[in-house]
Protein backbone atom coordinates (compact mmCIF):
# COMPACT_ATOMS: atom_id res chain seq x y z
CA UNK A 1 0.00 0.00 0.00
CA UNK A 2 3.19 2.39 0.57
CA UNK A 3 3.12 5.23 -1.69
CA UNK A 4 -1.10 5.59 -2.35
CA UNK A 5 -2.14 8.91 -2.24
CA UNK A 6 -4.27 10.33 0.60
CA UNK A 7 -7.79 9.25 0.98
CA UNK A 8 -8.47 11.31 4.18
CA UNK A 9 -10.41 14.59 4.56
CA UNK A 10 -9.81 17.74 4.80
CA UNK A 11 -10.78 20.26 7.47
CA UNK A 12 -13.05 22.93 6.46
CA UNK A 13 -14.94 24.19 9.53
CA UNK A 14 -13.64 24.78 13.35
CA UNK A 15 -17.04 22.84 14.28
CA UNK A 16 -16.82 19.99 12.10
CA UNK A 17 -16.15 17.41 14.34
CA UNK A 18 -17.98 18.54 16.96
CA UNK A 19 -21.56 18.75 14.64
CA UNK A 20 -20.42 15.07 12.96
CA UNK A 21 -19.04 13.13 15.64
CA UNK A 22 -17.68 10.45 13.37
CA UNK A 23 -16.37 12.94 10.72
CA UNK A 24 -16.31 10.04 7.87
CA UNK A 25 -16.03 12.51 4.67
CA UNK A 26 -14.07 11.01 2.08
CA UNK A 27 -14.74 7.63 0.21
CA UNK A 28 -11.76 5.68 1.82
CA UNK A 29 -13.33 6.76 5.06
CA UNK A 30 -16.93 5.66 4.65
CA UNK A 31 -15.50 2.51 3.30
CA UNK A 32 -13.17 1.45 6.35
CA UNK A 33 -15.69 2.92 8.76
CA UNK A 34 -12.83 5.25 10.65
CA UNK A 35 -11.59 9.05 10.07
CA UNK A 36 -8.30 9.16 8.91
CA UNK A 37 -5.90 11.34 10.47
CA UNK A 38 -5.78 13.74 13.40
CA UNK A 39 -9.34 16.25 13.56
CA UNK A 40 -7.50 19.28 14.17
CA UNK A 41 -4.34 20.92 12.84
CA UNK A 42 -1.66 19.89 14.48
CA UNK A 43 0.85 21.68 12.22
CA UNK A 44 -0.87 25.15 13.84
CA UNK A 45 1.70 27.26 15.39
CA UNK A 46 0.06 29.59 18.36
CA UNK A 47 -0.53 33.03 17.85
CA UNK A 48 0.57 35.19 20.39
CA UNK A 49 -1.59 37.89 20.62
CA UNK A 50 -4.31 35.40 22.11
CA UNK A 51 -2.12 34.15 25.16
CA UNK A 52 -4.29 33.74 28.30
CA UNK A 53 -3.27 35.73 31.84
CA UNK A 54 -2.65 32.05 33.01
CA UNK A 55 -0.40 31.33 30.58
CA UNK A 56 1.59 34.30 30.82
CA UNK A 57 2.20 33.98 34.37
CA UNK A 58 3.17 29.98 33.50
CA UNK A 59 5.95 31.41 31.66
CA UNK A 60 7.43 33.44 33.67
CA UNK A 61 7.37 31.20 36.15
CA UNK A 62 9.34 28.74 34.22
CA UNK A 63 11.48 31.13 33.18
CA UNK A 64 10.47 30.60 29.19
CA UNK A 65 9.76 33.61 26.72
CA UNK A 66 7.19 31.17 24.81
CA UNK A 67 4.68 28.27 25.19
CA UNK A 68 7.42 25.99 25.14
CA UNK A 69 5.78 22.11 25.15
CA UNK A 70 2.43 24.00 25.12
CA UNK A 71 2.84 24.61 21.63
CA UNK A 72 2.17 21.35 20.90
CA UNK A 73 -1.02 21.39 22.89
CA UNK A 74 -4.29 22.07 20.35
CA UNK A 75 -8.08 21.18 21.28
CA UNK A 76 -9.37 18.38 19.96
CA UNK A 77 -12.81 16.61 18.95
CA UNK A 78 -13.83 13.14 20.46
CA UNK A 79 -16.95 11.37 19.74
CA UNK A 80 -18.68 14.92 19.28
CA UNK A 81 -16.90 16.64 22.20
CA UNK A 82 -14.40 19.22 22.75
CA UNK A 83 -11.53 17.44 24.53
CA UNK A 84 -7.87 17.40 24.72
CA UNK A 85 -5.10 14.55 24.28
CA UNK A 86 -3.11 14.23 28.01
CA UNK A 87 0.28 12.77 26.58
CA UNK A 88 1.14 11.86 30.70
CA UNK A 89 -2.04 9.42 30.64
CA UNK A 90 -2.36 8.85 26.86
CA UNK A 91 -6.13 9.47 26.64
CA UNK A 92 -8.06 12.04 25.68
CA UNK A 93 -9.59 14.95 28.76
CA UNK A 94 -13.09 16.00 27.96
CA UNK A 95 -13.64 19.80 27.97
CA UNK A 96 -16.91 20.22 29.96
CA UNK A 97 -20.27 21.11 28.25
CA UNK A 98 -21.28 23.80 30.11
CA UNK A 99 -18.20 25.79 29.07
CA UNK A 100 -18.78 27.85 26.16
CA UNK A 101 -15.81 27.15 23.12
CA UNK A 102 -14.40 30.40 21.15
CA UNK A 103 -15.55 30.45 17.18
CA UNK A 104 -11.63 30.25 16.22
CA UNK A 105 -9.08 27.15 16.47
CA UNK A 106 -6.52 29.67 17.95
CA UNK A 107 -8.23 30.82 20.98
CA UNK A 108 -9.35 27.09 21.64
CA UNK A 109 -5.96 25.86 21.81
CA UNK A 110 -4.84 28.89 24.78
CA UNK A 111 -8.13 27.13 26.37
CA UNK A 112 -6.74 23.59 25.85
CA UNK A 113 -3.44 24.41 26.89
CA UNK A 114 -4.56 26.67 30.09
CA UNK A 115 -7.36 23.41 31.01
CA UNK A 116 -4.60 20.81 30.50
CA UNK A 117 -2.00 22.53 32.44
CA UNK A 118 -3.81 22.96 35.04
CA UNK A 119 -5.18 19.07 35.38
CA UNK A 120 -1.51 17.74 34.77
CA UNK A 121 -0.15 19.82 37.94
CA UNK A 122 -3.49 18.51 40.32
CA UNK A 123 -3.46 16.29 42.75
CA UNK A 124 -6.41 14.91 40.53
CA UNK A 125 -4.33 13.64 37.94
CA UNK A 126 -3.94 10.14 37.24
CA UNK A 127 -0.30 10.25 37.63
CA UNK A 128 -0.38 11.35 41.14
CA UNK A 129 -1.60 7.85 41.83
CA UNK A 130 0.66 5.56 39.28
CA UNK A 131 4.03 7.83 41.57
CA UNK A 132 3.27 6.64 44.43
CA UNK A 133 2.67 3.12 42.76
CA UNK A 134 5.32 2.88 40.31
CA UNK A 135 8.21 5.31 41.08
CA UNK A 136 11.78 4.17 41.73
CA UNK A 137 13.49 7.50 42.93
CA UNK B 1 -7.73 6.58 48.73
CA UNK B 2 -7.16 10.27 50.05
CA UNK B 3 -7.21 9.13 53.55
CA UNK B 4 -4.15 6.87 52.94
CA UNK B 5 -0.57 8.20 54.37
CA UNK B 6 2.80 8.00 52.61
CA UNK B 7 4.30 6.64 55.66
CA UNK B 8 1.37 3.48 55.29
CA UNK B 9 1.95 3.67 51.30
CA UNK B 10 5.94 3.05 52.15
CA UNK B 11 5.33 0.10 54.06
CA UNK B 12 3.52 -1.82 51.60
CA UNK B 13 4.71 -3.91 48.64
CA UNK B 14 4.68 -2.95 45.17
CA UNK B 15 1.72 -4.85 44.32
CA UNK B 16 -0.04 -3.95 47.60
CA UNK B 17 0.19 -0.02 47.16
CA UNK B 18 -1.36 -1.06 43.51
CA UNK B 19 -4.35 -2.75 44.95
CA UNK B 20 -4.53 0.44 47.96
CA UNK B 21 -4.88 2.77 45.79
CA UNK B 22 -6.80 1.29 42.97
CA UNK B 23 -4.92 0.28 40.11
CA UNK B 24 -5.47 -3.07 39.89
CA UNK B 25 -8.98 -3.49 40.60
CA UNK B 26 -10.51 -2.31 37.33
CA UNK B 27 -11.58 -4.45 34.73
CA UNK B 28 -9.77 -2.73 31.79
CA UNK B 29 -10.87 -5.06 28.84
CA UNK B 30 -13.88 -3.40 26.41
CA UNK B 31 -13.63 -0.04 29.16
CA UNK B 32 -13.05 3.28 28.39
CA UNK B 33 -11.09 6.18 30.71
CA UNK B 34 -13.82 9.52 30.89
CA UNK B 35 -12.28 11.87 32.62
CA UNK B 36 -13.58 15.16 32.37
CA UNK B 37 -11.54 18.52 33.63
CA UNK B 38 -12.59 20.65 36.41
CA UNK B 39 -12.77 24.50 35.13
CA UNK B 40 -12.49 25.33 39.15
CA UNK B 41 -9.20 23.71 39.33
CA UNK B 42 -6.63 25.60 41.33
CA UNK B 43 -3.92 27.06 39.33
CA UNK B 44 -0.79 25.88 40.01
CA UNK B 45 2.16 25.45 38.06
CA UNK B 46 4.36 22.47 39.35
CA UNK B 47 3.59 19.02 39.49
CA UNK B 48 2.50 17.69 43.08
CA UNK B 49 5.60 16.53 43.48
CA UNK B 50 7.92 18.53 42.45
CA UNK B 51 10.62 20.13 44.77
CA UNK B 52 10.03 24.30 45.63
CA UNK B 53 13.37 26.09 43.88
CA UNK B 54 14.31 29.37 43.49
CA UNK B 55 16.14 30.44 40.58
CA UNK B 56 17.87 33.13 42.62
CA UNK B 57 19.80 30.24 45.21
CA UNK B 58 22.44 28.86 43.37
CA UNK B 59 25.31 26.40 43.90
CA UNK B 60 28.35 25.12 41.94
CA UNK B 61 29.70 21.56 41.45
CA UNK B 62 33.33 20.49 40.25
CA UNK B 63 32.52 17.45 38.70
CA UNK B 64 36.15 16.75 38.15
CA UNK B 65 36.40 13.20 40.62
CA UNK B 66 32.79 12.37 40.29
CA UNK B 67 30.72 9.85 38.44
CA UNK B 68 27.48 10.00 36.40
CA UNK B 69 25.45 9.17 38.60
CA UNK B 70 26.81 10.91 41.92
CA UNK B 71 26.58 13.75 39.89
CA UNK B 72 23.03 13.41 38.53
CA UNK B 73 22.03 12.56 42.59
CA UNK B 74 23.93 15.78 43.45
CA UNK B 75 21.52 17.80 41.13
CA UNK B 76 18.59 16.13 42.44
CA UNK B 77 19.29 16.65 46.03
CA UNK B 78 20.39 20.51 45.58
CA UNK B 79 16.99 20.58 44.06
CA UNK B 80 15.31 19.19 47.14
CA UNK B 81 17.54 22.17 48.93
CA UNK B 82 15.81 24.52 47.09
CA UNK B 83 18.40 25.59 44.58
CA UNK B 84 17.13 26.79 41.60
CA UNK B 85 20.64 27.43 39.61
CA UNK B 86 23.02 24.78 39.78
CA UNK B 87 26.18 24.97 37.54
CA UNK B 88 28.20 22.28 36.44
CA UNK B 89 31.93 22.33 36.15
CA UNK B 90 34.57 20.17 34.46
CA UNK B 91 31.99 17.51 32.90
CA UNK B 92 34.97 15.98 30.97
CA UNK B 93 32.74 14.90 28.51
CA UNK B 94 31.01 12.96 30.67
CA UNK B 95 27.69 11.07 29.19
CA UNK B 96 24.19 10.99 30.25
CA UNK B 97 24.52 13.96 32.31
CA UNK B 98 21.81 15.97 33.66
CA UNK B 99 19.01 13.58 32.47
CA UNK B 100 15.57 12.80 34.30
CA UNK B 101 15.10 16.83 35.59
CA UNK B 102 10.92 16.40 36.20
CA UNK B 103 11.17 20.11 37.14
CA UNK B 104 11.64 24.08 36.94
CA UNK B 105 15.51 24.67 36.92
CA UNK B 106 18.68 26.43 35.36
CA UNK B 107 21.31 24.38 34.62
CA UNK B 108 24.26 25.34 33.11
CA UNK B 109 26.87 23.30 32.15
CA UNK B 110 30.57 24.96 31.71
CA UNK B 111 31.92 22.20 28.77
CA UNK B 112 31.46 19.67 27.05
CA UNK B 113 29.30 16.59 27.85
CA UNK B 114 28.95 13.33 25.85
CA UNK B 115 25.91 10.53 24.70
CA UNK B 116 22.40 10.92 25.94
CA UNK B 117 22.82 14.42 27.61
CA UNK B 118 19.71 16.16 29.57
CA UNK B 119 17.24 13.06 27.98
CA UNK B 120 14.12 12.59 29.48
CA UNK B 121 13.88 16.14 30.83
CA UNK B 122 10.43 17.90 31.41
CA UNK B 123 10.83 21.38 32.89
CA UNK B 124 14.46 22.62 33.03
CA UNK B 125 16.57 25.38 31.44
CA UNK B 126 19.78 24.02 30.34
CA UNK B 127 22.73 25.78 29.08
CA UNK B 128 25.49 24.43 27.64
CA UNK B 129 28.78 26.08 27.06
CA UNK B 130 30.18 23.60 24.83
CA UNK B 131 29.25 20.53 22.40
CA UNK B 132 27.48 17.67 23.25
CA UNK B 133 27.48 13.88 22.04
CA UNK B 134 25.36 11.20 20.00
CA UNK B 135 21.33 11.91 21.16
CA UNK B 136 21.08 14.83 23.18
CA UNK B 137 17.79 16.00 24.55
CA UNK B 138 16.87 12.65 23.65
CA UNK B 139 13.06 12.02 24.80
CA UNK B 140 13.00 15.31 26.38
CA UNK B 141 9.37 16.58 27.26
CA UNK B 142 9.46 20.43 28.46
CA UNK B 143 12.11 22.80 28.98
CA UNK B 144 15.00 24.46 26.80
CA UNK B 145 18.33 23.30 26.10
CA UNK B 146 21.03 25.52 24.57
CA UNK B 147 24.45 24.45 23.08
CA UNK B 148 26.84 26.95 22.41
CA UNK B 149 28.93 24.80 19.97
CA UNK B 150 28.17 21.80 17.60
CA UNK B 151 26.27 18.46 18.60
CA UNK B 152 26.77 14.64 17.03
CA UNK B 153 23.93 12.76 15.40
CA UNK B 154 20.48 11.94 16.57
CA UNK B 155 19.92 15.41 18.27
CA UNK B 156 16.98 15.39 20.24
CA UNK B 157 15.79 12.04 19.14
CA UNK B 158 12.27 10.79 19.72
CA UNK B 159 11.57 14.88 21.58
CA UNK B 160 7.86 15.10 22.69
CA UNK B 161 7.93 19.12 23.84
CA UNK B 162 9.73 21.88 24.42
CA UNK B 163 13.03 23.61 22.51
CA UNK B 164 16.10 22.41 21.80
CA UNK B 165 18.76 24.22 20.45
CA UNK B 166 22.25 24.06 18.74
CA UNK B 167 23.75 26.88 18.10
CA UNK B 168 26.87 25.18 15.73
CA UNK B 169 26.22 22.34 13.50
CA UNK B 170 24.76 18.66 14.21
CA UNK B 171 25.25 15.14 13.15
CA UNK B 172 22.70 13.07 10.82
CA UNK B 173 19.30 11.67 11.86
CA UNK B 174 18.45 15.01 13.89
CA UNK B 175 15.23 15.15 15.07
CA UNK B 176 14.31 11.33 14.12
CA UNK B 177 11.09 9.91 15.40
CA UNK B 178 10.12 13.54 16.52
CA UNK B 179 6.66 13.74 18.58
CA UNK B 180 6.83 17.27 19.39
CA UNK B 181 8.52 20.36 20.26
CA UNK B 182 10.97 22.28 18.53
CA UNK B 183 14.67 21.86 17.36
CA UNK B 184 16.51 24.84 15.99
CA UNK B 185 19.96 24.35 14.31
CA UNK B 186 21.95 27.66 14.16
CA UNK B 187 24.46 25.57 11.58
CA UNK B 188 23.96 22.72 9.14
CA UNK B 189 22.27 19.46 9.67
CA UNK B 190 23.61 16.11 8.09
CA UNK B 191 21.52 13.30 5.77
CA UNK B 192 17.92 12.03 7.11
CA UNK B 193 17.62 14.83 9.75
CA UNK B 194 13.49 14.52 10.61
CA UNK B 195 13.27 11.07 9.75
CA UNK B 196 9.93 9.43 10.62
CA UNK B 197 8.66 13.15 12.12
CA UNK B 198 5.83 12.54 13.99
CA UNK B 199 5.00 16.14 14.74
CA UNK B 200 7.09 19.32 16.22
CA UNK B 201 8.62 21.54 14.76
CA UNK B 202 12.52 22.01 13.43
CA UNK B 203 14.42 24.81 11.82
CA UNK B 204 17.89 24.75 10.17
CA UNK B 205 19.21 28.04 9.19
CA UNK B 206 22.06 26.31 7.56
CA UNK B 207 21.87 23.37 4.59
CA UNK B 208 20.37 20.19 5.10
CA UNK B 209 21.88 16.91 3.65
CA UNK B 210 20.05 14.42 1.79
CA UNK B 211 16.81 13.08 2.42
CA UNK B 212 15.53 15.40 4.91
CA UNK B 213 12.19 14.47 6.30
CA UNK B 214 12.35 10.66 5.01
CA UNK B 215 8.97 9.01 5.73
CA UNK B 216 7.61 12.03 7.95
CA UNK B 217 4.06 11.42 8.84
CA UNK B 218 3.77 14.99 9.92
CA UNK B 219 5.06 18.02 11.50
CA UNK B 220 7.16 21.36 9.92
CA UNK B 221 10.47 21.53 8.76
CA UNK B 222 12.30 25.17 8.29
CA UNK B 223 14.76 25.50 6.39
CA UNK B 224 17.11 28.56 5.54
CA UNK B 225 19.62 27.05 3.19
CA UNK B 226 19.94 24.42 0.63
CA UNK B 227 18.83 21.05 0.76
CA UNK B 228 20.63 18.48 -0.53
CA UNK B 229 17.57 15.88 -1.47
CA UNK B 230 13.91 15.49 0.37
CA UNK B 231 13.04 12.13 1.40
CA UNK B 232 10.46 9.93 0.60
CA UNK B 233 7.09 11.88 0.99
CA UNK B 234 8.69 15.14 1.94
CA UNK B 235 7.03 17.99 0.05
CA UNK B 236 7.06 21.90 -0.31
CA UNK B 237 4.62 23.20 2.12
CA UNK B 238 3.07 26.41 2.22
CA UNK B 239 4.45 29.27 4.34
CA UNK B 240 1.15 31.18 5.88
CA UNK B 241 1.78 34.70 8.06
CA UNK B 242 1.72 32.32 11.06
CA UNK B 243 3.97 30.64 10.47
CA UNK B 244 6.44 33.90 9.21
CA UNK B 245 5.40 35.44 12.48
CA UNK B 246 6.09 32.04 14.30
CA UNK B 247 9.51 31.34 12.75
CA UNK B 248 11.06 34.95 13.66
CA UNK B 249 9.47 35.35 16.89
CA UNK B 250 11.59 32.00 17.76
CA UNK B 251 14.81 33.13 16.28
CA UNK B 252 14.68 35.96 17.43
CA UNK B 253 14.04 34.11 20.87
CA UNK B 254 17.44 32.55 20.75
CA UNK B 255 19.26 35.23 18.88
CA UNK B 256 19.58 33.31 15.94
CA UNK B 257 17.33 35.43 13.56
CA UNK B 258 19.53 35.85 10.11
CA UNK B 259 20.58 39.67 8.91
CA UNK B 260 18.16 39.19 5.56
CA UNK B 261 15.18 37.84 7.32
CA UNK B 262 12.87 34.39 7.12
CA UNK B 263 11.72 35.34 3.43
CA UNK B 264 14.30 32.69 1.87
CA UNK B 265 13.17 29.76 4.54
CA UNK B 266 11.70 26.79 2.86
CA UNK B 267 8.87 25.00 4.72
CA UNK B 268 8.60 21.09 4.32
CA UNK B 269 5.84 18.71 5.49
CA UNK B 270 4.21 15.40 4.80
CA UNK B 271 2.94 14.73 1.20
CA UNK B 272 0.17 12.08 3.15
CA UNK B 273 1.36 9.48 0.77
CA UNK B 274 2.42 7.29 2.89
CA UNK B 275 -0.98 7.39 5.42
CA UNK B 276 -2.43 3.89 4.97
CA UNK B 277 -3.65 3.10 8.58
CA UNK B 278 -6.95 1.49 8.35
CA UNK B 279 -8.52 -1.32 9.38
CA UNK B 280 -8.95 -3.52 5.56
CA UNK B 281 -5.06 -3.01 6.46
CA UNK B 282 -4.42 -6.67 8.15
CA UNK B 283 -7.13 -8.40 6.31
CA UNK B 284 -5.54 -7.48 2.71
CA UNK B 285 -2.55 -8.23 3.70
CA UNK B 286 -3.45 -11.57 5.12
CA UNK B 287 -4.82 -12.40 1.23
CA UNK B 288 -1.49 -11.35 0.20
CA UNK B 289 0.92 -13.67 1.82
Amino acid sequence: MAGTQYRGSEIKDVDQFLKDSKGLDSDREQEIGQHIGYRYDVNLVPDYERLTPFLKKYMEHMGWDDLNWLEDIHMGYEDGNAAVFDRNINGWVRVPETIKLPDNQQDRDMVAREFLLKFQMSDRHPLVNLRKVYTKF
Amino acid sequence: MASLKSEELKKMTQEERANALGMTSEQLTGRSMFIEFDPDAEERMTYPWAPEVDFNKRSEIDVNDMNTTEVNNKIRELMDEGYGTIVIKNPRGMHSLGVGILSRLNLIIEGSIGYFGVGLIDGPNVRINGRVGWSCGENMMSGTVIINKNAGSTFGAAIRGGDLVCRGSVGSRTGIDMKGGTIIVGGDTGALSGFMMQRGRMIVCGNAGKNLGDSMYDGTIFVGGEIESLGVDAVLGDFSENDKGWLERKLKQYDLFPQKGVASFKKIVAGKQLWNYDNLEPTEKKLIL
